[in-house]
């Protein structure tokens, strides 16, 4: 178990494994997209209240709920890299920082098309919303400071910090702003007794996060194997690799 | 660790950079002609009608502070980079941490200080309510140090990079709205005639964490900074 840990946390193993997982990963996130989007889509019927309009709910939630996921595992994939100089940890920081802000984005969009119907206006100053912008300016961060250093090492280390940091203010941020003003909907999901949700749109929804999850994964594993390619360029391994193909 | 103890490193640290910025006269008084000058702007541009500014006086003034500290944060490490100062505190035996809370301290006496004095005189310029002058000085009074100790760990990451201003705001100011809200939100309560305890315990809140744990951040980013 912990060699294959070890020999993981290593670029070249790294390079080998994921190159295998790949494939597997697309396809089910590939399935799993469709069933969520044919159950929401098609299955589920229409709100009662809100008519056919609310279906964007199976995009809006999954990516608002990845927006934070992502930026807690930067922020931990980070920390690992900035304690134990793990290279791989650092690759995997880096490589999420533009992923969490198109989940974002893509929350804040398909956020403000749902408000348009249901609020009237696209846009309201309310808490999840500002929340959720402010966090996308934290990702801009961690992508601005990754962009304007040179040296990845250091860029990554110093990414690693600003990230910790936002962490421990994104709590901070969230409920100041939600104490600021509140127009949002209360959770439907999370209650602890019956959720407010039917079982024929909570399944179509959690198979759409799941989907979403998996395809974080991939595209993870993606940008992080291209990103292994090119800071380790000039190691014996990647040259062989350049050479053999 | 022998010779003089730490405390004696940061009170001869504090006066060396309040001694540099005192010769420094010009460049002393900038944060807070930035903070008159936008202050200014805001009944030019929008308008003079003394109803309207008293309603966004707090937010206007708030958001001037937080511009004027952020100018002036650049040269918390700047010069001490450049000659190699930084390097050889870091070298030195004496916690970082303890350093870099005197070289903030030093920040906030010669910026937020100078802000704190001219807040009574603007308050009148914008047509603040009498009752809400002292709640807007007093949020200013706890909420500019977190400013400036937030505003550490933005330059310690960017000291190194030659063009750091614009990305330090796209760092730091996110990180400043909790401030702000809460800030800008009490003075507001006050002019409405409610009580503003509980947003003045949330500001005293932020600054003991950013007084803990700022420092803690500061230097760890200029360790990275640095090497």
């Amino acid at each position: 178990m912990w060699t294959f840990l070890h020999k993981l946390g290593s670029p070249r193993h790294f390079y080998r494994i994921s190159g295998g997982m790949l494939p597997w990963l697309a396809w089910t996130t590939a399935l799993l997209m469709a069933a969520g989007l044919y159950g929401g889509l098609v299955l589920a019927p229409p709100d009662y209240q809100q008519g056919e309009s609310y279906r964007i709910i199976f995009i809006h939630v999954p990516s608002a709920w990845m927006s934070l996921f992502v930026y807690v595992i930067m922020a931990a994939a980070g920390a690992v890299g900035l304690v134990w100089r793990i290279k791989l940890a650092d690759v995997m920081a880096a490589a999420s920082a533009p992923l969490g802000a198109s989940f974002t984005f893509l929350a804040l969009v398909t956020g403000s098309l749902w408000g348009k119907p249901m609020w009237g206006t696209y846009w309201v100053w309310d808490a999840r919303l500002t929340s959720e912008l402010v966090l996308l300016f934290l990702y801009f961060g961690v992508m601005g400071l990754h962009a304007a250093i040179e040296d990845k090492r250091t860029a990554s280390r110093a990414a690693a910090v600003l990230a910790l940091v936002g962490v421990v203010n994104i709590p901070i941020i969230h409920y100041s702003v939600e104490w600021w003003s509140t127009l949002h909907q209360g959770p439907t999901v999370t209650k602890f007794d019956a959720p407010s949700i039917h079982l024929s749109m909570l399944v179509p929804l959690l198979l759409m996060a799941l989907a979403f999850k998996l395809y974080y994964v991939t595209v993870l594993l993606m940008r992080a194997r291209s990103e292994v390619l090119e800071r380790e360029r000039s190691s014996a391994w990647v040259r062989e690799l350049a050479r053999g193909t | 660790m022998n010779g003089p103890g730490a405390g004696y490193a940061f009170v001869r640290l504090l006066e060396r950079d309040l001694v540099l910025a005192v010769r420094n006269r010009g460049e002393l008084a900038n944060p807070l002609l930035f903070y008159v000058i936008v202050a200014t702007l805001f009944p030019l541009g929008v308008t003079s009608d003394p109803k309207t500014l008293a309603t966004m006086a707090a937010g206007v003034l708030w958001i001037a502070a937080l511009l004027a500290t952020l100018l002036s944060l650049d040269n918390l490490f700047r010069s001490d980079f450049d000659d190699g100062t930084l390097e050889l505190m870091m070298l030195s035996p004496c916690p970082t941490t303890l350093l870099v809370l005197a070289k903030v301290l030093a920040h906030w006496l010669v910026t937020g200080l100078p802000l704190l004095v001219a807040t009574p005189l603007l308050a009148v310029l914008m047509a603040v309510p009498e009752a809400a002058r002292w709640t807007l000085w007093l949020t200013l009074l706890l909420g500019t140090p977190v400013l400036s100790l937030v505003g550490g760990i933005g330059v310690a990451l960017t000291v190194g990079l030659r063009r750091g201003g614009a990305l330090l705001s796209l760092l730091v100011l996110p990180l400043y709205v909790p401030v702000l809200i809460f800030g800008a939100n009490a003075v507001g309560a006050t002019a409405a005639g409610l009580p503003v305890t509980g947003q003045l315990l949330m500001l005293c809140a932020f600054l003991v964490l950013a007084l803990s744990l700022a420092p803690v951040a500061t230097a760890a980013a200029l360790r990275i900074s640095i090497d």
